[in-house]
C-alpha cells in the first residue's frame, strides 16, 4: 500500500554532551506538502533536520522513505534519497563564483573536463522557471544574502531534489525577499516537492504551511493543520505560555545627546560611488533610533563606519562630547559603545572558544578579568558568564564550557546580546539583534532595549523588520542609497508611508 | 565506558600520533625490504634501538645524552611552527629562523669572543627580527608568510655561509672548536654532563627547552596575550571586532616564533656538539622537522616534547643502519619517511572518528535485529 508520506522520522534521538537534542520525535511529511518545524532556539529543530540530512547520526529511531526503512549516513547519501537542504547559516565557497557553487560536487565533465556550458544551460533554465534571479558569474562574497539564499536553493533545484529543506531561510531576508521566497516555495510544493520549513516567524507559518510540526526543549508538543490552528495557539505550544507581540514602553525621556554624526561618507568596496553619502544624524540619551531601509541600501557601511570596521572617508563622529572620528575600536569601546553586529559568526563569535570566552570577548582585558601580570582570572570570568547566562536564559548543552560552535543559532545571538548589553554602554548600536530568535527571546531582547532606554541611554537600531521597526523606536530615520531620506514618528507614520520612503519614492531634506 | 574514552580528543590525538609512528616504521619496513630483504628486519631495529645498539652502558648513555642535545633544538623550532599554527599562522620560516639564530652565536662567540649569555641573547634578538620581517610584510602588505619565510629561509643561508666563513677552520669549511677556541661561550652543563658519563655536550639547553615548552603552554593557556592571539588564530575578524590589535599580534607573534627557532640554533651550536659547515647549500632540516613534531605532538606544547624525542631518536637511530647492507643515506631516507607519516596525524584522527560512527552503526542495527527477533517471539 502507498502511503502518502515522503519521509517519516520515527521516534528520532539525538544526544550531545549534556543535553538531549531530539528526545523520541516523530515527524511525517506529506509528499507535496509544506510541514513547517517550530519551536524555541535550541528545542532542536537544526538538528532533527541535520539528522535526515546525514549530518548527523541518531542514536535511536528509524527514518522512512516512500514507506522503505532508509539509512543516511552523510549528505551523498541524503543527495541520493533527493533530500536537500538549506542550512540556516549558509555553506557556501565565498571566492568561487555563484555557478561554481551551484555546481560544485556534481560538476558534468567530459574526459574529465568541465562542462560548465551545460551547467549554466541548465541554472538560467532554474533560475527561470522559480524566478529565482542570481548572477551566475558574480563572486558569492560580493552579492547580498538573499542572492546567496537564492544560490543555495538553486543548487537544491539543479540536484533535482524532491523534500527539500529549509533551515529559517527567512531570517537574513529583506520582506520583499521574504514574499518571494514564500512564492517560490508554493510553487515547488505545487510541483509536489515537499518542504521542510524552519521560521521563528508564525505569520510566515500560517502564510505558507499546510501543517506545523512545534517541538519544545528537544520533545515532540504536536501537529497540527495551520487552517484550524492561530499564531496564538502555535506559540502557546510553543513556549507554553501567550507571548505579548507588542512592545510596551512608557514615553520616552529625551536627554543629552550621546552620538551625534556629522557629514559621514564610507567608501563603498565593491562600487565607485560612495556606499554612505554625507549622513548626519544625533541620537540622544533616552531614545531609540531606529534605521530603517531595504538590505544593501548603505546600512551595514554605515555602521561599519560608526564601529570603526572601516574608515570614514570623511566627516565627523562624536560620542559623549569626545571625538572618535579616527579612534580605534577598543577606543569606542571603551568610550562606552556597545555593538551587537549583523553577522554573528564572522564578527559576533569565536566559534572555537566556549561560550565564556565569548562573553568576556569585549572585557577579557578589563582588571576584573585580567590580573597585573597578564594573567586571565579564570574564577571571575566563570562566575560571570555564569550569570549572563542565567540572566539572558542562553541554552546551551555544557553552560560556560560549551564550545560556541555547539550552540543553536538563536542561543549564539542570545550569548552576543548578553555581552554587549551588559557591557551597559553609552549607545548600544543594535544592527538586526533578533535575527534568528523565537518570539518569547524577541519579546526579551526588545524589553532589554527599552530598559536601556529608560535608564537614559542612547540605543541605535538598525533593522530591516518592518514590525520591529514600527514597533521598537521612538523615531525613525529612512535609509535609501547611502543617505537619509526621511524621519518618520512611528506612533503617527503607517507601513505604507514608510515602505515609500525605503523604496526611494519619497523623500524629505532631514537636518540633525 | 571504553567508546567514551575513545571520543576524548586527548586520547584521540595520542592514539592517532602513534598509530603514524606506528605505520611510518611500517612503511620504512617495506621500502627496506624492496631494496635488500636480508637486512631489512635488523635495519629497522637498529633505527628503533638507536643507542641501545651500545652493550654497554656507558655508551648508550653517551648516546642517550646525544640524542637528547639534538632533541632540544627540535623542540624549539617545533614550539616556534606551533605557536604561529595556534595564531593562524604557518611558520615555515623557523627553518631560516633557526640558521640565523645559529649563525649569531656562532659569530658573537668566535668573532668577538662574548660569553654563551650574550651570545643566547644575541641569538633571540636577531631570531625575533628576522620573523619580525615576515610579520611585517604579513600585516602591512599581505605577503604571505609562507612565501616570504621560504625566501627568508635562503637569503638567511647565504649570509650565515657568508658570515661564518670569517671564523671557520683553515682547512676545513667547519667553524672553529668553541671547545678550543671560545670555551667562555660554551653552555654550561650544571653537571647534567655526569649524568650521561661525562657527555660535556650534555647542557642546561635540554632543561630550558622543556621549561619553555610548559611556558609557552601556560602563555597559550592562561594569559591574555594568549586569548588574544588565539581568537586572532580563529577568528580575524572576530578579533578585531573586538578591538584587538590584529596587525601588531600577527607581528608579535613572528617576533615570538622567529626567537623560539633562533634559540634553538644557540642550543645546539653553543654546545659545540656541531660545527657549521660554511659550504652547506641547503636549509637545515631542523626548522622542517620542526613542522613534523608539532603536529605528531597533537599541537600541544608538552606533546611536542615528546614528539621531538622521537623524531630526533629515529634520525639518530639512522645512523646503526648496517652499511655493508644498504647505501649511507638509507638512515636519511628512512627517517624522513617516518617524519612524513607524522604529518598525517589529522587525517588519522578524522579515521577514528569515522571507525567509531561505523561500529556504533553496526551495534544500533544488531540491537535493533535482535529487538525484531525479540519481537517475533
Ligand atoms: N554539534 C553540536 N554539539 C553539541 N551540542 C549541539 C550541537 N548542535 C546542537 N547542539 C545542542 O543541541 C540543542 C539543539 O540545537 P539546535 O541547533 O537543533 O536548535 P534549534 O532548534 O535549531 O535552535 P535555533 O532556533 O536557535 O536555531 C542546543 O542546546 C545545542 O546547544
Ligand atoms: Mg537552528
Amino acid at each position: 500500500m502507498e502511503t502518502p508520506y515522503a519521509i517519516e522520522m520515527l521516534h528520532i534521538t539525538k544526544r550531545f554532551p549534556g543535553i538531549i537534542a531530539n528526545d523520541d520525535i516523530t515527524l511525517q511529511l506529506k509528499r507535496g506538502e509544506i510541514h513547517a518545524l517550530l519551536g524555541e532556539n535550541g528545542a532542536g529543530k537544526s538538528t532533527l533536520m541535520s539528522v535526515l540530512f546525514g549530518l548527523y547520526q541518531a542514536e535511536e529511531g528509524v527514518i522512512k522513505k516512500d514507506g522503505k526503512e532508509v539509512t543516511i549516513h552523510d549528505p551523498n547519501d541524503a543527495n541520493d534519497l533527493g533530500i536537500g537542504m538549506v542550512h540556516q547559516h549558509f555553506k557556501l565557497v565565498e571566492c568561487f563564483t555563484v555557478l561554481d557553487n551551484i555546481i560544485l560536487g556534481v560538476e558534468p565533465t567530459k574526459h574529465g573536463f568541465l562542462q560548465k556550458d551545460e551547467a549554466r544551460k541548465k541554472v538560467l533554465a532554474l533560475s527561470e522557471k522559480y524566478g529565482l534571479q542570481v548572477d551566475p558569474d558574480a563572486i558569492v562574497e560580493d552579492i547580498t544574502v538573499g542572492m546567496q539564499q537564492r544560490t543555495e536553493i538553486l543548487k537544491m533545484l539543479y540536484r533535482d531534489n524532491e523534500i527539500l529543506i529549509f533551515d529559517e531561510p527567512t531570517a537574513v531576508l529583506t520582506p520583499q525577499e521574504i514574499d518571494e521566497l514564500m512564492k517560490i516555495m508554493k510553487n515547488l510544493a505545487a510541483e509536489g516537492k515537499s518542504i521542510l520549513f524552519i521560521s521563528h516567524k508564525l505569520a510566515e507559518i500560517m502564510a505558507v504551511a499546510d501543517r506545523c510540526t512545534v517541538l519544545r526543549k528537544g520533545k515532540y508538543v504536536g501537529t497540527v493543520e495551520t487552517a484550524k490552528s492561530s499564531p496564538e495557539e502555535l506559540s502557546a505550544m510553543m513556549v507554553g505560555r501567550n507571548v505579548n507581540f507588542h512592545v510596551d514602553k512608557k514615553p520616552a525621556h529625551v536627554g543629552d545627546v550621546v552620538l551625534d554624526i556629522q557629514h559621514m561618507t564610507v567608501a563603498s568596496k565593491t562600487h565607485k560611488k560612495d556606499a554612505v553619502h554625507d549622513v548626519s544624524m544625533k541620537v540622544r540619551r533616552g531614545e531609540i533610533v531606529c534605521i530603517a531601509g531595504i538590505d544593501g541600501n548603505g546600512q551595514s557601511e554605515f555602521v561599519y563606519g560608526l564601529t570603526g570596521l572601516e574608515p570614514l572617508k570623511s566627516g565627523t563622529i562624536t560620542l559623549n562630547g569626545k571625538d572618535i572620528s579616527k579612534a580605534s575600536i577598543r577606543q569606542r569601546s571603551t568610550s562606552g559603545m556597545s555593538h551587537i553586529p549583523e553577522d554573528r559568526h564572522k564578527y559576533g563569535l569565536v566559534l572555537d572558544y566556549s561560550l565564556e570566552d565569548n562573553l568576556v570577548l569585549q572585557r577579557y582585558f578589563e582588571q576584573k578579568f585580567t590580573d597585573r601580570i597578564g594573567f586571565l582570572r579564570r574564577d571571575n570570568i566563570r562566575k560571570y558568564a555564569d550569570r549572563l547566562i542565567d540572566e539572558y536564559d542562553v541554552r546551551s548543552g555544557q553552560g560556560p564550557v560549551t564550545a560556541a560552535r555547539a550552540m543553536s543559532g538563536g542561543n549564539q545571538q542570545k550569548a552576543i546580546i548578553a555581552r554587549e548589553v551588559d557591557k551597559d554602554p553609552e549607545l548600544l548600536v543594535a544592527v538586526q539583534p533578533t535575527r534568528g530568535l523565537d518570539v518569547g527571546a524577541i519579546e526579551f531582547v526588545h524589553r532589554k532595549l527599552v530598559e536601556q532606554r529608560d535608564a537614559g541611554k542612547a540605543v541605535l537600531l538598525i533593522s530591516l523588520e518592518l514590525d520591529e521597526v514600527m514597533d521598537v523606536p521612538d523615531r525613525i530615520l529612512v535609509m535609501y542609497e547611502g543617505e537619509i531620506v526621511g524621519e518618520l514618528d512611528p506612533k503617527t507614520t503607517t507601513q505604507e508611508e514608510l515602505g515609500l520612503y525605503m523604496a526611494g519614492a519619497k523623500r524629505d531634506e532631514v537636518k540633525a | 565506558m571504553k567508546k567514551n574514552l575513545l571520543k576524548n580528543a586527548a586520547v584521540q590525538s595520542l592514539i592517532a600520533s602513534l598509530l603514524c609512528i606506528v605505520l611510518g616504521l611500517l612503511l620504512g619496513f617495506i621500502v627496506l625490504l624492496f631494496i635488500n630483504p636480508s637486512g631489512a628486519g635488523e635495519a629497522i631495529l637498529a633505527v628503533v634501538k638507536n643507542f641501545w645498539n651500545y652493550s654497554r652502558a656507558n655508551l648508550q648513555a653517551k648516546n642517550f645524552g646525544n640524542t637528547l642535545v639534538k632533541t632540544a633544538p627540535l623542540l624549539m623550532c617545533s614550539l616556534s611552527v606551533l605557536f604561529a599554527y595556534k595564531v593562524g599562522l604557518f611558520n615555515i620560516g623557523a627553518a631560516g629562523q633557526y640558521v640565523v639564530g645559529s649563525c649569531a652565536c656562532l659569530y658573537a662567540a668566535l668573532a668577538w669572543h662574548w660569553s654563551w649569555l650574550p651570545c643566547l641573547l644575541l641569538s633571540i634578538v636577531v631570531g625575533g627580527v628576522y620573523g619580525a620581517i615576515v610579520g611585517l610584510l604579513k600585516a602591512y602588505c599581505n605577503v604571505n608568510e609562507v612565501i616570504s619565510g621560504i625566501m627568508l629561509n635562503w637569503i638567511g643561508l647565504y649570509t650565515t655561509n657568508m658570515l661564518l666563513a670569517t671564523v671557520k677552520e683553515p682547512t676545513s669549511p667547519y667553524t672553529l672548536h668553541l671547545k678550543t677556541d671560545a670555551t667562555q661561550a660554551m653552555l654550561p652543563t650544571l653537571g647534567l654532563g655526569k649524568l650521561f658519563s661525562d657527555n660535556g655536550n650534555v647542557t642546561i639547553a635540554i632543561p630550558l627547552a622543556v621549561l619553555i615548552a610548559i611556558a609557552i603552554m601556560v602563555l597559550l593557556d592562561k594569559t591574555r596575550l594568549g586569548y588574544e592571539l588565539k581568537a586572532t588564530g580563529n577568528n580575524k575578524n572576530a578579533a578585531k571586532y573586538a578591538g584587538m590589535a590584529e596587525k601588531r599580534n600577527i607581528i608579535l607573534t613572528l617576533i615570538i616564533g622567529g626567537a623560539l627557532a633562533a634559540m634553538g640554533g644557540a642550543f645546539l651550536y653553543l654546545t659545540d656538539f656541531e660545527q657549521w659547515s660554511v659550504t652547506q647549500s641547503s636549509v637545515p632540516g631542523m626548522g622542517f622537522n620542526g613542522i613534523a613534531a608539532a603536529f605528531l605532538g597533537g599541537l600541544n606544547p608538552i606533546g611536542t616534547i615528546f614528539a621531538s624525542y622521537f623524531i630526533q631518536h629515529i634520525t639518530s637511530g639512522g645512523a646503526f643502519v648496517d652499511l655493508s647492507k644498504y647505501s649511507s643515506q638509507i638512515s636519511d631516507l628512512i627517517s624522513s619517511l617516518i617524519i612524513y607519516l607524522c604529518g598525517f596525524v589529522l587525517f588519522i584522527k578524522y579515521a577514528i572518528n569515522m571507525g567509531i560512527a561505523k561500529s556504533e552503526e553496526k551495534a544500533k542495527q544488531k540491537a535493533a535485529a535482535a529487538d525484531e527477533k525479540g519481537g517475533a517471539k
